[in-house]
């Protein structure tokens, strides 16, 4: 059984389809590249799968259970974490505030604020800063952090590299990797191909909210991609082959 | 002038907790509660009926009236504050405007216009006092509220920043979508904030009651006095709250010894002061507060 299949979602803001009947499932331990070009409906998927937005039609069925209706924080308790785009922290909280708000869930599990100073060093000095004065890296490895503090089996990850330096998308990049070799189940949405494909099994080209493209990162050229977010692939939307 | 503000520091004890429900539920719900005053004086009547008719003291009435109050909070936010918010601003403002035009009539409806006070059922202690040094008396049940607020707003304070609890209450007021993306249920933390801070309400008015007359229609005073204290401390504000208050009780025991009928004024003047210097400060700049009076649109 996958750990996440998406059917027929259809997702709308007001008028606007932002989803349009996208399929796929992930299994555990996958790690799933969501990319595609700005308003392909990226966001909005990953958000519609944390329980941000509601679907106006399909389902989302997390571990056998079927999450339609599930409000957002019941989607946390049942072990999805987003790290939002932008990284929404609590500027008002300090670091440790923030990471412990991630356990609000009460999810059992290994993380813990200490650990996630390990896997982030560069948040050890900054514990009891408050999450508004913290660097753009910084404020992203909180994020990232408060989301593990929920002791996720699902961590979606919503352009995690946006307005970072490369220097610091590269130490990102880096913890990510220790989470994917740990086995945790990722789908992350992001704009640079090479970095998406680069840690991923599974890769998803959105294009104007449907699946354009879907197969295994090794299998799946650059340029197959590139000509999926541009629309010159059409692939017929579907699920990813298992 | 010792003496005035030693009791102008006291009596800001009183706005303090008046003031402290008012600005928790402005900070989490942005929900101005007009009803504010109504419930504080609706717990006052409790108490007085708890007292008079069935014997039971004011302070052992609080362990009935307190838990019923944050009854009342919890389901005023999950029944009403909550579905008007989603019409709007405006709505809440409006709705517990109507709330507090209800309550003042039940009240008015079963126990008619006469005044009463819960000190007669405190002994001596609505009018006991020390004398302190330099000829000072000192009311006892004054600086028993000034303690109450001070622990009050410190416990408040502790529960915000040391408690799970606290935590999820203050990421829902900094931002209630993200905060269930977290796992908080922004509606339970709401619906327990409005629950504390109603709590808080029913305390003000036990004391209202002790140190002062009240009447059904009393609310309106008090909502004004909490308004005025928050302001000049700073909504949102725990100890700017108790700051607040004492700033306001000053003003207005400065106020009564210009003039008579000074007491009054004498908070309105500095609230509208500070209230000017904020918005002054707010970016607006001058001319900005001159259109806002004008109406004339930048």
């Amino acid at each position: 059984m996958s750990l996440l299949s998406v059917e027929d979602l259809v997702v709308r803001h007001g008028l606007l389809q932002a989803v349009r009947g996208v399929s796929f499932s992930v299994e555990r331990g996958e790690t799933l590249a969501l990319v595609g070009a700005n308003g392909a409906g990226k966001t909005t998927l990953l958000r519609a799968i944390a329980g941000a937005h509601q679907a106006a039609s399909g389902r989302v069925i997390f571990d056998g259970a079927d999450l339609s209706g599930v409000p957002s924080h019941e989607r946390v308790r049942k072990g999805i974490a987003l790290v939002p785009e932008g990284r929404r922290l609590f500027v008002q909280m300090t670091v440790e505030e923030n990471l412990l708000l991630g356990r609000t869930a009460g999810r059992p599990g290994d993380w813990s604020v200490e650990r996630v100073l390990e896997t982030f060093p560069n948040l050890k000095p900054r514990r009891h800063a408050k999450a508004g004065h913290l660097s753009g890296g910084e404020q992203q490895a909180t994020a990232i952090g408060r989301a593990l503090m929920s002791n996720p089996d699902l961590l979606l990850l919503d352009e995690v590299s946006l307005g970072l330096s490369p220097l610091v998308v590269d130490r990102v990049y880096a913890s990510l990797r220790g989470l994917i070799s740990s086995g945790t189940t990722i789908i992350l949405v992001e704009q640079d191909l090479n970095r998406a494909l680069s840690v991923s099994s599974k890769v998803i080209c959105m294009l104007e909210g449907r699946v354009a493209l879907a197969g295994d990162s090794k299998n799946v050229s650059r340029d197959e991609v590139t000509k999926a977010y541009f629309g010159l692939h059409r692939k017929a939307a579907g699920g990813v082959p298992a | 002038m010792t003496n005035q503000i030693v009791q102008g520091i006291l009596l800001g004890g009183y706005y303090a907790l008046i003031a402290c429900g008012l600005s928790f539920m402005f900070s989490v719900m942005r929900i101005i509660n007009l009803a504010h005053g109504s419930l504080a004086v609706l717990s006052a009547f409790a108490l007085w009926l708890l007292a008079s008719r069935f014997h039971i003291p004011p302070f052992l009435g609080l362990a009935i009236v307190l838990p019923l109050m944050a009854v009342i909070g919890w389901a005023l936010q999950r029944f009403l504050l909550e579905r008007s918010a989603r019409g709007g601003a405006l709505l809440p403002i409006l709705t517990t405007f109507g709330l507090a035009i209800v309550i003042d009539n039940v009240l008015f409806e079963q126990f008619g216009a006469d005044t009463r006070s819960l000190a007669p059922f405190i002994g001596s202690l609505s009018y006991d006092s020390w004398e302190w040094p330099g000829s000072l008396y000192v009311g006892k049940l004054a600086v028993i509220i000034f303690v109450t607020a001070v622990v009050l707003l410190g416990g408040l304070q502790l529960f915000l920043t040391r408690t799970g609890l606290g935590r999820s209450i203050r990421a829902t007021s900094e931002d209630p979508d993200t905060a269930g993306l977290v796992g908080v249920d922004a509606r339970r933390a709401n619906a327990i904030a409005a629950a504390i801070a109603m709590v808080t309400v029913g305390l003000a008015g036990a004391f209202l009651g002790m140190r002062a007359t009240f009447d059904p229609y009393a609310g309106a005073t008090q909502l004004l006095f909490a308004f005025e204290a928050a302001v000049i401390g700073g909504v949102g504000s725990l100890w700017g709250t108790l700051i607040g208050g004492i700033v306001l009780a000053l003003a207005q025991t400065l106020g009564a010894t210009v003039h008579p009928q000074g007491f009054l004024i004498g908070g309105h003047i500095a609230f509208l002061i500070v209230l000017f210097i904020r918005l002054y400060t707010s970016g607006l700049g001058l001319g900005g507060l001159l259109r806002l009076s004008t109406g004339k649109a930048s």
